[in-house]
Parts: C-alpha cells; structure tokens; sequence
C-alpha cells in the first residue's frame, strides 16, 4: 500500500508544481518580472514607459530588438552585449496568454486588439491632450504604469480634462 | 539565541540557487553602473570636443545649433526644450527628461558612455547623421553657460 501510495503522491506534487509553475509563468505577462535588468530600466525606459515584456509575443519582440536604429521615428540603438541581454530578457518574458499571441501591427503594444477593448470608451480628444499626447504615454492616466501596475483603482485623471470626458475614469 | 555564525565550509556547501545568482549578478550590474557614472564632467567634455575640433565651442553658435530644426521633423529643443533647464518631454512618448543644463542638473554630462550613446542616437534623430566635434563644442560651450 505504502508502496503505491508515495509514488502517487509524488505525482500529485509534480501536477501541482507544474500548475504552479505555469501560473507563475502566465502571472509574468501581468506584472513586471521579478527581476528586471537595470539595463532595460536605463536604456528603455528612459524613453517610454518600462513596458511589461508580457505585452508583446517573442516575435514582436524580436523584431523590435532587431530594428532599434530606426525606432518608430528615434534611432535607440545600443551596443551588442546590452542589445543581447535585453532580447534574450524580453523573449525569455515575452507574453503566451491568449490574448497576446497575436502580433499586432508594427509590432506596437497601442494596436493590439486587447488595447483598442481596454481603451475603446476613452474619446480622441483624450488621446490629444497636452498631458498625454501618445497611446505610449500611459504613465498620463496609469501611475503605476512603470512598475507594470495597471489597476484600475490607481488609475488618475490627465491633466486638463474636462468634466465631460470623464466618464471612462469613473465606471 | 543568535544566529549562528556562517562558517566557510557551510557557505562552501550550500548550493547558489538561481536567486542567489541573480542578485549576485544586479549588485554586479548596480556596482558597474556606479563605476560608470561621474567619471567626467561638462567641463571635461568640452576640452575634450575642443580639442578634437582643434577650435574652442562657441556658446552662441551651440544655441543656435540647439534650437534649429536642421530640416527635419525635430530639434535638441524639441525634447529638452528652449532653454534646456528645466525637465524636457520626449516629443513622441512625452516621457519627462532631466534637465541638460549642467547648473540645474549635476548629473547631466558625467557619464563619457552616456554622452556618446545619447549624441549618437540624438544626433542621428534630429539631422540624420552623427554631430561633429565641433558641434558637439559649440553645444556644451552654451549648455555650460546656461544659468538656472
């Protein structure tokens, strides 16, 4: 009996460690990594908001980190070894959950299908508002965007929005 | 009651689980970054330009440089802004940017590796080609001139 038993056991250990596993995995494209090189906070985000590698799928990623002389209209070129670090980092975090396998076009995170849902009550007027200017700026309106927090209750109003536009921030 | 202290061999037994690795490798990484910073100054960088320009920078001609268009889309001023002391916006992202002029911002210009990544992209960005010595003179002569 006992026999049988501990191998068992055993299994169920290793199905929940899997599942575990894999909820941690899915967790990442949610949050930031645990561990997010300084060269990604330095280089990257010193730019644009440290955008969460779970945003994209590895391929999108992969293109970008292969064209960054001409980033959508900056040249954000790095030397080889940062460059290495950074791709393998981001294609190692890259998203797999449903809704990021699709690569969107130009590989941008604001022309996902799941951007346009999130955002589709947000009238245009907002979009070109002094304080937030690009769908990239999401730090205008998510506060704690840089740290991969986008909660709706740490959501703020940009500056310089009317009362009549506000609708979306307070559903 | 206290911890007991760690000897070496039971350091030399315990196995570097992949945390451990990584934290070795960020202070690694935060003790480089450290190394990296402050190992010059806007004062320095200007000998250095001049001197490979073979002619001092001049600040009026570096202001000129810095706030025109030079046919493209964007100007240094564009991001950094005219006159550059205080916080810049990038004008695509609108992520905020430290203030270049060094009297406002003692970290601007201290970083040799920084300064040349940063005039390489910049550069690139507002006339399409990287900036000469001279250019690069004639801009931090006005930067360093810029009072807060």
């Amino acid at each position: 009996m006992t026999l049988h038993r501990r191998p068992r056991s055993l299994v169920m250990a290793a199905v929940l460690g899997l599942a575990a596993a894999t909820l941690a995995q899915a967790d990442s494209g949610r949050r930031l990594p645990r561990s997010v090189p300084a060269a990604y906070t330095q280089e990257c985000a010193s730019c644009h908001t440290a955008y969460r590698p779970g945003m994209l799928p590895a391929r999108s990623w992969q293109r970008v980190m292969s064209g960054l002389d001409k980033h959508y209209g900056t040249d954000a070129s790095l030397d080889t070894a940062t460059l290495e670090q950074l791709d393998g980092w981001l294609q190692a975090h890259a998203g797999t959950y449903k809704r990021v396998r699709e690569e969107p076009p130009q590989d941008r995170i604001t022309r996902s299908a799941w951007f346009a849902r999130k955002h589709r009550n947000i009238d245009s007027r907002v979009w070109k508002l002094a304080s937030v200017r690009s769908a990239a700026n999401c730090s205008a309106c998510h506060t704690g965007a840089d740290r991969g927090d986008f909660d709706d209750h740490t959501l703020k109003l940009p500056a310089g929005l009317d009362a009549g536009l506000r609708r979306p921030w307070n559903d | 009651m206290y911890p007991k202290p760690l000897t070496l061999p039971s350091l030399r037994r315990r196995r570097r689980t992949p945390l451990a690795w990584i934290a070795a490798g960020a202070s690694l990484a935060l003790l480089s970054v450290a190394a990296q910073a402050a190992d010059t100054s806007a004062g320095q960088q200007l000998q250095r330009w001049n001197a490979q320009a073979a002619a001092p920078g001049q600040a009026e001609r570096g202001r000129v440089f810095f706030t025109s268009r030079h046919g493209g889309e964007w100007s240094c001023a564009s991001c950094h802004g005219n006159p550059p002391v205080a916080s810049g916006k990038h004008a695509s992202t609108g992520k905020a940017i430290d203030p270049l002029a060094p009297a406002v911002n003692p970290k601007a210009f201290t970083d040799t590796a920084r300064i040349d990544k940063w005039f390489r992209r910049n550069c690139n960005d507002v006339l399409q080609r990287e900036c000469s010595a001279g250019e690069k003179a004639d801009v931090l002569a006005y930067l360093i001139g810029l009072k807060p």
